[in-house]
């Protein structure tokens, strides 16, 4: 039986359309649909309930030494209050998840991971401690909201002070009061667009949900679904686990390169990723159908006739109005321009590569 | 949830609109298209294509999956709606009027049920 988030009993009363997701019972979409909602998001503000993310507490004298030994990025300039995105590998390379780093103190991190892999996270980071740490799955004691779109800040000034806001990307405040109640404040998220992941007690979640939905009103928020945050998410091309990162995916094959440090002195996975940051010959491109249909997440891609992989994720993109995917494919395929044909329910549909990511917004 | 008396309906939520004996209109109902979400993509037969009973003649997609559609009746692909090309979502807006392909010659049909049995039929599976 899947689990219900402490915001179940809203998402019924919103009437949102109820789907298992990773063992979670969450909206897939509202009553309004998933292109209304993604569009809420782009222009205005969504709302939405990612309680079935997964939380950890590392805290101790060597909460920062096991966290740089399992992570890939460089956690050693990080401040107090600021996030880290990062990869987790395994020794050969393969993702094991991404992660969002939290640096309340020196001695004390916030580690967000995917619901459907807390269980496997909690496991490897538990028997890869380094000295003395107390680690800790909280995934039950929190719950969280995702405030998105370019009203949010003007939504969220309505429940809190200003001086409770984090200003810059990726920082974050704690125990600062929403509507009253205390909660983790964190500018950051998963559409592409500016917003706050808000982390709070789950008894106080239905009370700030109703709350910024009624703040929201005037400025168009409205609540979003599953749906809206996967089309969100792969316009903006963040990668999903299980679709753009996987145990046989590498950072460099998934373009996120970048959260590698290879000068950090030791982590897991360093050796194995040296060698694959001159080895990898195959890359994550965007793709955009030229012909009329849709792929979906496992149609073959072929260049003239040989295979060259797979669709990792594929859907409508609303923003665009065309069919948008994304694929692991040879370097000599990545160039902007290039077609492939995609095998979609046996019709062959030419696809063409196009510049990453598929949207972004006007900063 | 919509369902006009004088259309007839199927078990995978088809319906059926008769313009004469043997040539009828065919499209989605309302429970259908309330349940896929926001259509984006229509796939539709060709002109003079045959199709039978039971025959997937052409799949919608939303935002999220595809869904085969089925013919409740064998006969041949008279016309097809290329307005849904354009615009799919008049399937979510007005399902009724949002017919895909017109059936001419229609030899066989379905166990088809009137708008009366399906609305029974829709509180059963509820």
């Amino acid at each position: 039986m899947a689990q219900k988030t402490p915001l179940y009993e809203e998402h019924v009363k919103l009437n949102g359309k109820i789907v298992d997701f990773a063992g979670w019972m969450l909206p897939i979409q509202y009553k309004t649909g998933i292109i209304a909602e993604h569009n809420a998001v782009r222009q205005k503000a969504g709302l939405f309930d990612v309680s079935h993310m997964g939380e950890f507490s590392v805290t101790g004298k060597d909460a920062f030494s096991t966290l740089q030994h399992v992570v890939t990025m460089d956690l050693s300039d990080m401040a107090d209050g600021q996030i880290h995105y990062s990869p987790m590998c395994y020794p050969d390379g393969g993702v094991i998840d991404d992660l969002l780093i939290y640096r309340k103190s020196e001695t004390s991190y916030l580690v967000v991971v995917n619901a459907a892999n807390i269980e496997k996270d909690y496991e490897w980071i538990a028997s890869h401690l380094v000295g003395e740490v107390d680690f800790q799955n909280i995934s039950d004691q929190v719950a969280q909201v995702a405030l998105q779109g370019p009203l949010s800040d003007t939504i969220l000034e309505k429940v809190t002070d200003k001086k409770n806001i984090p200003e810059k990307y990726y920082t974050f405040l704690d125990q600062v009061p929403v509507a009253g109640r205390p909660c983790l404040i964190s500018r950051t998220g998963y559409t592409g667009e500016d917003g706050f992941e808000i982390y709070l007690a789950p008894e106080d979640a239905p009370y700030i949900w109703n709350t910024l939905l009624a703040a929201g009103k005037e400025e168009g928020l409205i609540p979003c679904g599953l749906g809206a945050r996967d089309t969100l998410r792969l316009e903006a091309t963040l990668p999903l686990y299980g679709h753009e990162l996987s145990s046989t995916i590498n950072p460099y094959q998934a373009k996120l390169g970048l959260f590698v440090k290879l000068n950090k002195e030791e982590f897991i996975g360093k050796e194995a990723l040296t060698n694959l940051k001159a080895t990898t010959d195959k890359k994550r491109v965007c793709l955009v159908l030229v012909d009329r249909g849709i792929a979906r997440a496992g149609d073959k891609i072929y260049h003239g006739d040989v295979p060259v992989g797979e669709v990792l994720s594929g859907t409508h993109s609303p923003t665009l109005g065309k069919a948008i995917a994304t694929a692991i494919v040879p370097v000599s395929l990545n160039e902007i321009g290039t077609v492939l044909t995609i095998d979609v329910r046996g019709k062959m549909l030419k696809a063409e590569v196009v510049a990453s990511p598929f949207y972004k917004r006007n900063q | 949830m919509n369902i006009p008396n004088d259309y007839f309906y199927s078990k995978s939520h088809e319906w059926i609109k008769f313009l004469d004996d043997t040539t009828a209109l065919i499209g989605i109902t309302d429970f259908a298209q309330s349940e896929l979400g926001d259509i984006v993509f229509v796939n539709l037969p060709e002109v003079e294509d045959t199709i039978e009973v039971e025959d997937s003649f052409a799949d919608v997609e939303s935002v999220k999956a595809v869904s085969d559609i089925y013919s409740p009746v064998a006969g041949t692909v008279s016309k097809i709606n290329e307005e849904l090309f354009d615009s799919p979502e008049l399937i979510n807006e007005s399902p009724y009027d949002a017919w895909l392909i017109e059936v001419s010659d229609i030899t066989e049909k379905d166990d088809l049920l009137t708008a009366e049995e399906y609305e029974a039929f829709l509180s059963e599976e509820a």
